[in-house]
């Protein structure tokens, strides 16, 4: 438990020590979650539909997309049998 | 003994003058205790030292205040203004109460730690007005020329006369914003003090403790004496427990490791930790709770292992809440402890900070035995950097050990 805890802190610690961290977000709860579909269809879930589910989200500044895939490959949830998403945040004046 | 009367009342007299003449004639009540202090001198050196040197001070500085009141337009400005006002008997008198003068003070670090004045202005302003350092001793203290204090000081009073600011408390909502500024005015304050190397040890002391003094202050009236006020204060005291040990006896400095643990005050960091429980259980975590906790691990003699990891759980969450360069060197130092060197190499080369004198100093610590040649040239790079002569020997001394 501790270990873990310290290896995230870690992660997110040596991110936040390189000026690279804008928020560092929050972990999303799966009990208790909702899904709501069209029509206001609600459901629970998202953990019965699909295998993968977005554990969390976290906001950094880099560079480049390169800069933030190095940061993320510190991530503790690559122990395990989890992935990590880097995506850029999209805006007014990007063209995709 | 004038210099110390004069470094310990020539403060609160020009606060309490402030107070009463306003903030835009802040030249006038320092010029009023200059003379003041001058007649002193003349008058005590021909006939001798009055048995209450204080109150002789405040009585001659009253006379020649209500002298200024009475004969420049001052008068008719604002204190007309106050007679006009209904009912409101006005008392031709100057008030140097204890009471007076603490609340002089208060409200003068809220006029001097102003939004509006950068934080250097304000740290020279609080140095000259509340604590009553000669401009000299400033520029010795900020390691810098009497003529740019001098500068900086002349502009801040402008600034604070023409942005209008009031000598006054600030009122509700507003005190919390405020105060945020002030305590990044005494923190620095404090960290010129303990950090610079180049002033002599008793004035750099002197700094810090000013800066508690008036963290003090804060702290014993009730509207200021916020969670984070007292998590500052108990940072400064675990701080300031290693004041005489980390300064050797030819003045140099002695590093964090070497120092002789019988040279810490104690008595310090139980006060420290004093202020720390006041501090805590309300809710508020400032950076100040989490460097006064990391700098109580400092204080602590406790097990390596256990006081490291902490200190390295206690900086991320310090970088996490706001990032500066030392707390995250200072966090790679502390990965070292924790991992050993090559991981924190690893961290520490991450930090990208080329061409600051702590980050090359630590790359050089952590790639000794590791890779000498590396750390000899990480170490020839901080003492290009270096300023201070104090921080020339220490890295001198760790480039011989290289060659």
């Amino acid at each position: 438990m501790q270990e873990m805890m310290t290896a995230w802190t870690n992660w997110i610690g040596g991110i936040a020590a390189r000026d690279r961290l804008v928020d560092r977000g929050h972990r999303m709860g799966i009990t208790g979650s909702k899904t709501i579909a069209a029509g206001n269809l609600v459901t629970d879930g998202p953990y019965t539909e699909i295998k993968e589910f977005i554990n969390g989200v976290m906001y950094i500044r880099a560079e480049n997309i390169e800069e933030a895939v190095e940061l993320a490959k510190g991530c503790p949830m690559l122990q395990g049998k989890g992935k990590v998403e880097v995506r850029p945040l999209v805006t007014a004046d990007d063209f995709s | 003994m004038i210099q110390e009367l004069y470094r310990k009342e020539y403060g609160k007299m020009v606060t309490v003058l402030c107070n009463r003449f306003g903030l835009a004639h802040m030249d006038a009540a320092e010029d009023i205790v200059s003379d003041t202090f001058l007649s002193a001198a003349e008058s005590w050196g021909m006939s001798g030292v009055p048995s209450n040197p204080v109150a002789w001070l405040y009585a001659v500085a009253k006379n020649n205040a209500l002298n200024y009141l009475k004969h420049n337009n001052i008068f008719e400005q604002r204190i007309r203004k106050d007679l006009l006002r209904a009912e409101q008997r006005y008392e031709m008198d100057i008030d140097l109460s204890d009471q007076n003068i603490t609340d002089s003070q208060l409200r003068m670090i809220f006029a001097i730690c102003h939004p509006s004045l950068p934080v250097e202005a304000q740290v020279s302003l609080a140095l000259r007005v509340l604590c009553g350092f000669t401009i000299d001793e400033i520029a010795q203290a900020l390691l810098t020329s009497k003529g740019n204090i001098n500068k900086r000081l002349f502009r801040a009073k402008e600034k604070l006369r023409a942005e209008d600011v009031e000598i006054a408390f600030p009122e509700g909502m507003e005190i919390g914003a405020r105060l945020d500024t002030v305590l990044v005015c005494l923190y620095l304050l404090f960290n010129e003090g303990y950090y610079s190397a180049g002033a002599d040890s008793v004035l750099r002391k002197d700094l810090c403790l000013e800066a508690m003094r008036l963290a003090y202050l804060l702290i014993g009236n009730a509207q200021t004496a916020k969670p984070r006020v007292y998590a500052l204060m108990a940072l400064m005291c675990f701080q300031a427990s290693r004041f005489d040990a980390r300064i050797g006896d030819g003045g140099e400095l002695v590093l964090y490791e070497d120092q002789d643990i019988r040279r810490w005050d104690e008595e310090l960091t139980g006060r420290g930790g004093q202020f720390f429980v006041h501090a805590s259980g309300r809710g508020e975590v400032s950076k100040y709770h989490i460097e006064a906790a990391i700098a109580w691990w400092h204080t602590h003699q406790a097990e390596e292992g256990e006081k490291w990891v902490n200190i390295l759980r206690l900086y991320n969450q310090l970088l996490i809440l706001e990032y500066s360069p030392i707390a995250a060197l200072n966090r790679a130092y502390a990965f070292y402890r924790v991992y050993g060197k090559e991981k924190a190499i690893v961290e520490a080369e991450g930090l990208q900070l080329s061409g600051n004198l702590f980050y090359h100093s630590l790359l050089g610590e952590l790639y000794t035995d590791v890779d000498n040649e590396r750390a000899r040239q990480h170490f020839a790079q901080a003492l290009a950097l270096a300023g201070s002569a104090a921080e020339k020997a220490v890295l001198e001394r760790k480039l011989n050990d290289h060659s």
